[in-house]
């Protein structure tokens, strides 16, 4: 390598709290490094010795299978140390505070922390408590920015291109922090988001984040490129905010014969599915789901995120 | 700044000439052959040659494209990451013997981890490695089974390959970089 080609974008981030954080090209930087480490994944031996003197604690305070595996598997297939840590069988239920949780961790000399925890703006404290770079993994009802990134490069794979395609969110927009990092995320890249779900589950304001808001499915389908399914989270909300799944289902449900109604969009859907609530099993199998794209590009994102944020130690 | 060019135009397509044919001389058979450029102008240099045995010998080699950022060494020395190329290797390494393309020769560290990155790849059955411009100041024992030109430099000058696809010229320059004013 020539000093000519040194000359690379300079990444200018130390933690990926927030997408809020990031602009236009910082995203696209990240989705572009992604693109190189999927490669990494088809390989006889896809392993690469990138982070092999990097020690990455995974936090996590709430329950997660997808993003908790798929952040292991990218940091083991770097070659990184990785210490996982749930807070149900932890010190936390003795009472430990978070702050001092971390300070004990930090002190094992660790490079990277993911975080999950049902407090918004938790990864933020820890940011400001250690040396450690953090990477969000969901914080409360705030963000999830690599759900974000993952969800933005799938729809590139898949489509080709971003600015101008259209895109509707459908389901628990309240209580949702994927929405939120993907709204932050999509309508920087030039994207239009249009938000659809019950009355009950749609913010005041949401307006304000640039986005349309519609209460009719049939209407938004027939409008979108892509169409993404949220799963309704029974665990955040104290119920009463809909009759039933069943009648969830009726007017929000995206079913078999929406795919002949409007044959063009692509459906995705952040997982885990709620199968007969927000999608007919027919269209999450259908050939024009990418539900498990998202799964193997969630890999790549994660491992691009991971490679950018490793950078040299402060002095 | 001051710049000179060693190389350039239809003499540096001698060189690109001379190494096709040398890529080619060990060999009965080329069946095993395949050429892998090292990104970002070693591949340009790749192709070129590569251009150059399909004109001569009629064969078409395996061509592939490699990328060593992830095995490099110096990550612990740099706040910002280098980022990261494509690497497409579209065939199977077994048993295949490589040669290995890269611009300058300098310290020996890219080719380490050049070769670190094949072995993840399979198993060839032997690799060569081929540069452009040797310029010596090696930090590690490697040399070059192929070498486009010596150029034996200071360290405070710096050796430019430049491609068409990259600077929109073949050329090789040396650099003297301005010392620093006291």
């Amino acid at each position: 390598m020539t000093p000519q080609e040194e000359a690379a974008y300079d990444f200018p981030h130390r933690h990926l709290l927030g997408l809020k954080d990031y602009s236009a090209d910082d995203i696209l930087h990240v989705l572009d490094q992604a693109d190189k480490f999927l490669e990494i994944l088809n390989r006889p031996i896809p392993k690469i010795p990138t982070l092999r003197d990097k020690t990455i604690v995974n936090l996590f305070y709430e329950n997660s299978t997808r993003t908790r595996l798929s952040f292991e598997m990218a940091q083991k297939r770097m070659g990184a140390d990785v210490l996982n840590f749930s807070s149900s069988s932890s010190s936390v239920q003795k009472g430990e505070s978070l702050k001092d949780t971390i300070r004990n961790i930090e002190s094992m000399k660790i490079d990277m922390v993911v975080v999950r925890h049902p407090s918004p703006g938790a990864p933020h404290f820890i940011s400001r408590c250690v040396d450690a770079a953090i990477l969000n993994a969901g914080d409360g009802a705030h963000e999830h920015p690599t759900q974000a990134l993952l969800d933005i490069f799938s729809i590139r794979e898949k489509t080709g291109r971003l600015k101008g395609l259209k895109v509707v969110i459908i389901g628990d927009i309240t209580h949702s922090r994927v929405v939120r990092s993907n709204i932050i995320g999509m309508t920087r890249l030039g994207m239009e988001v249009m938000v659809c779900g019950p009355r009950t589950m749609m913010p005041l304001f949401i307006e304000e984040l640039g986005v349309t808001v519609s209460y009719d499915l049939e209407a938004c389908l027939e409008w979108c490129d892509v169409a993404m399914a949220l799963r309704i989270q029974l665990e955040r909300q104290g119920g009463g905010l809909f009759p039933s799944q069943r009648e969830y289902h009726e007017k929000f449900g995206i079913k078999k014969r929406h795919l002949r109604e409007f044959p063009d969009f692509t459906i995705m859907h952040p997982g885990p599915i709620n199968r007969g609530v927000e999608l007919e099993s027919e269209v999450a199998d259908s050939p024009r789901s990418i539900i498990l794209n998202q799964v193997t590009n969630g890999l790549a994102v994660r491992m691009a995120a991971l490679y950018l944020l490793s950078g040299g130690k402060r002095e | 700044m001051k710049a000179q060019t060693l190389l350039s135009g239809e003499d540096l397509d001698r060189t690109y000439m001379r190494l096709a044919h040398q890529f080619v001389e060990p060999f009965d058979k080329l069946d095993h052959l395949a050429i892998i450029g090292m990104q970002t102008r070693g591949v340009d240099i790749a192709r070129r040659i590569h251009k150059h045995i399909r004109q001569f010998f009629s064969v078409e080699l395996p061509m592939g494209v490699l990328d060593t950022t992830f095995y490099r060494d110096d990550f612990r020395t740099k706040m910002r990451m280098p980022s990261v190329q494509i690497t497409d290797i579209p065939f199977d390494l077994f048993g295949k013997d490589l040669i290995l393309v890269d611009d300058v020769l300098y310290t020996g560290r890219t080719v380490r981890s050049a070769m670190d990155a094949l072995m993840s790849f399979g198993r060839p059955a032997s690799v060569r490695f081929c540069c452009m411009v040797d310029r010596g100041h090696r930090e590690l024992p490697v040399t070059a089974d192929y070498v486009g030109m010596f150029v034996p430099t200071h360290l405070n000058e710096e050796i430019r390959v430049e491609t068409m696809e990259q600077d929109g010229r073949n050329a090789i320059l040396v650099v003297k970089k301005e010392e620093p004013k006291t």
